[in-house]
């Protein structure tokens, strides 16, 4: 080391040191959250959610025109059923119905995060508690824990068994055609997944020394559970959380896609919108590209701050 | 009576299989039939290769593994027996402090809540400030600074992660302190450093110590007695230089020869005993004495059929070998094994002559010039290479003094971040 290096060093240890009796130290979260700062992946995609929020929030209200009203109907009617593109009045043109493209994106917008977020919050929650509990049980159950979870996991397995679009249909239709049946679907889909990702990390930091040192200190397993093991398990389930926000989208336009979403084809979703659109396709097939781009785009923007956050909070996979 | 008495002490693994319901289809015997008793204020050290079962033994004690059977009694209580609550208030009894400093401490929990965890665990100190005030004065016993508190494990060094470690046991004011492999993890320079600091506090707060070590150096500086395990039991234990002086079981001999001496003269004569084929499966010990599958001693009958007890044979000194004495005595013969020169070769089949004789004191192995000119003197040309080789044994032993000596100058830049850290730290 030379000489420089060596006394910029001290000296910068002793600023460190100056500081040191007020600051609180490094806590990896916030670590985690610095490193998220500098990614610009991260950055793009908190961009594109950013935009897609909003869009949710204020969509209804700045959309141009009813999304529902069939307004130029008699139009569309008299050309035969000919799409109508692009013009001033309808910055994506029109529907089969005479509807405003435009508005319908900006309305469908909503639904679509509201499904998104609900169906992966149903997911991670459910999936959370089964997968803790299973975990706790397997890492300080001992013999009995490891049984109890060994039948908790068993259940799991029978879920994931089933191909999970499969699952969502039938639970679509036994529970009748609904907007929270689509969410429910697509969250029951989901609870495996958070599942296991719980389990296994929860069982590898349970043989971590620190949890044992935690057991030799002689703190409550209960304590243990929630205080050690858990928290350093949360990482890979809150990148699964983010990443499963895309495909919950995508996982619900395609029950949409299948006629089981909404029911009231009127109430404009992304998914709908494109299913309605297939019919069209060959003579209008902007009709199916714009929510088709708005998922793909929504889509990339929680995929891109899943895999920030994953590099973030774990610097050890970063190749 | 003494503080801690294992008497029997087994930890069996079983090892299950089976597609829907896991069927027993054997046990591994990590810990085999183990009794010793360590005395208060004393160190016990545990050696043995990797595999042997001394780690698991160190846990059993704490029983952070089951006990399948026998007794761990520490101050007349046995803890092979206590149910669950009542284990976990005695644990404040008996600490433990771990191999990897890092792994072992909570990365998402700052230093002062994870010295507190322990003391919130047992009720010590009535409040936050109570409890921050003794954590001050543990910090302050193990060479921290008391700005720590704030601090997480990841923005210390090794040596200062240890410390930690031995502050997190110390809080509970524990009777016994099981250091399994404290120093192994860390760098030569800073191994010395926390023994020391386990010597300081032993010396004041009058602590008992198991310490697990692969290291016979580390051992023997610490220990007051010894005990060397071998695939689950013991084989030998006894005062620590009475240990060293004169190792009595074979598997103790074959591994004090492996130790080099910092004496380049004896260093030359002393022969290795090399054990044949590795460490026998847990699973499937052998029959008999464990040892006998390497033993270089292992004789005909009794060895392959009659386990050998631990046995004293004077002066405290417990060996588990049937033939100790005659072994001692040589009126056994070697039966397998190969007993080699420790030197190395190239090294050995150089003459002791003028050269060599100088070039034993490695001050005198000096520049290459000296030693032609040394080789000029003396006359042929055959003797040069003679010269060349005496260097080499010369650097060689040189070498071999300063693996042996890890506090020596040559090793301080090694870990320069800690020696850093501190007096910035001392500073405010």
């Amino acid at each position: 080391m030379s000489v420089a290096t060596k006394t910029d060093k001290i000296q910068r240890l002793a600023e460190l040191a100056a500081t040191k009796e007020t600051s609180t130290g490094a806590s990896l979260w916030r670590e985690a959250f610095r490193r998220l700062k500098r990614s610009k992946m991260a950055i793009i995609g908190a961009i594109i959610i950013g935009l897609f929020i909003v869009l949710a929030i204020v969509g209804p209200y700045i959309a141009p025109y009813s999304p529902t009203a069939q307004t130029w109907r008699d139009e569309v009617f008299a050309n035969r059923g000919e799409f109508v593109g692009m013009r001033g009045e309808n910055w994506f043109g029109l529907d089969h119905l005479g509807r405003d493209m435009f508005s319908r994106f900006l309305v469908g917008a909503r639904q679509t995060l509201l499904v998104g977020v609900v169906a992966t919050l149903i997911g991670l929650t459910i999936g959370f508690l089964i997968g803790g509990l299973a975990g706790a049980f397997a890492t300080l159950g001992g013999e009995t824990g490891r049984r109890i979870d060994s039948v908790i996991m068993r259940f799991i397995d029978i879920m994931l068994a089933m191909p999970s679009l499969l699952l969502a249909v039938s639970i679509a239709a036994v529970m009748g055609q609904s907007l929270t049946t689509v969410m429910i679907a697509v969250g029951v889909v989901q609870i495996p997944i958070f599942a296991r990702l719980l389990r296994g990390s929860m069982l590898a930091q349970g043989s971590a020394d620190y949890v044992l040192a935690a057991q030799s200190l002689g703190v409550r397993k209960r304590r243990i559970v929630l205080s050690q093991i858990v928290p350093n398990s949360l990482s890979p389930v809150i990148v699964q959380a983010t990443l499963s926000l895309a495909t919950a989208i995508i996982e619900a336009a395609a029950l949409s896609y299948l006629g089981l979403g909404n029911p009231d084809p009127a109430i404009p979703e992304w998914g709908v919108m494109l299913t309605q659109a297939q019919r069209f396709f060959d003579n209008a097939p902007m009709m199916a590209v714009y929510p088709a781009v708005g998922i793909i785009i929504t889509a990339l923007g929680f995929t891109l701050l899943g895999e920030a956050m994953r590099e973030a909070l774990d610097p050890k996979l970063r190749g | 009576m003494s503080l801690l008495e294992l008497d029997g002490v087994k930890v069996h693994f079983p090892i299950k299989r089976g597609v829907l319901f896991d069927r027993t289809v054997g046990h591994v015997y990590a810990v085999d039939g183990v009794s010793l008793k360590v005395e208060a204020g004393q160190t016990y050290g545990l050696v043995g290769e990797s595999g042997c079962g001394k780690t698991t033994l160190g846990r059993s004690v704490l029983r952070l593994v089951d006990i399948t059977e026998g007794s761990v009694v520490l101050d007349g209580t046995d803890l092979a027996k206590l149910p669950g609550e009542e284990l976990r208030r005695f644990r404040r009894r008996l600490q433990m402090v771990f191999q990897d400093p890092l792994g072992s401490l909570n990365p998402r929990q700052n230093i002062e809540s994870i010295l507190s965890e322990g003391m919130v665990a047992h009720g010590i100190g009535k409040n936050q400030e109570e409890r921050r005030e003794k954590i001050k004065s543990i910090l302050d016993k193990v060479g921290l600074p008391s700005n720590a508190l704030s601090r997480y494990p990841h923005e210390f060094s090794g040596g200062q992660r240890q410390r930690i470690g031995i502050a997190r046991a110390l809080v509970l004011e524990p009777d016994v302190i099981i250091c399994d492999e404290p120093v192994s993890a860390l760098d030569v320079s800073v191994q010395a450093q926390v023994i020391n600091l386990l010597d300081e506090l032993q010396e004041e707060l009058g602590l008992t110590y198991v310490v697990i070590a692969h290291d016979l150096a580390v051992v023997r500086h610490i220990s007051d007695t010894i005990g060397v395990m071998y695939l689950g039991s013991l084989v030998e234990e006894a005062p620590s230089d009475a240990l060293y002086a004169e190792p009595k079981h074979p598997y103790t001999k074959a591994l004090m020869s492996a130790v080099p001496v910092p004496d380049p003269e004896v260093e030359d004569k002393r022969e290795r005993i090399l054990l044949t084929g590795d460490l026998p499966s847990p699973a499937n010990p052998p029959s008999g004495c464990r040892f006998h599958t390497r033993c270089p001693w292992a004789q005909a009958q009794r060895c392959s059929t009659e386990r050998p007890e631990l046995r004293d044979v004077g002066g405290g000194h417990r060996v588990a070998c049937h033939f100790a004495e005659e072994i001692a005595a040589g009126t056994v013969k070697r039966t397998a094994g190969e007993v080699v020169s420790a030197t190395r070769e190239g090294v050995e089949d150089a003459p002791v002559s003028e050269e060599l004789a100088a070039a034993k004191v490695p001050e005198q192995a000096g520049p290459p010039e000296q030693e032609s000119t040394k080789a000029e003197a003396v006359g042929t040309a055959a003797k040069v290479e003679k010269a060349d080789k005496a260097v080499e044994a010369a650097e060689q032993a040189e070498k071999l003094v300063k693996a042996e000596k890890p506090d020596e100058p040559a090793e301080q830049d090694v870990e320069p971040a800690e020696q850093d850290v501190e007096p910035a730290d001392k500073a405010t």
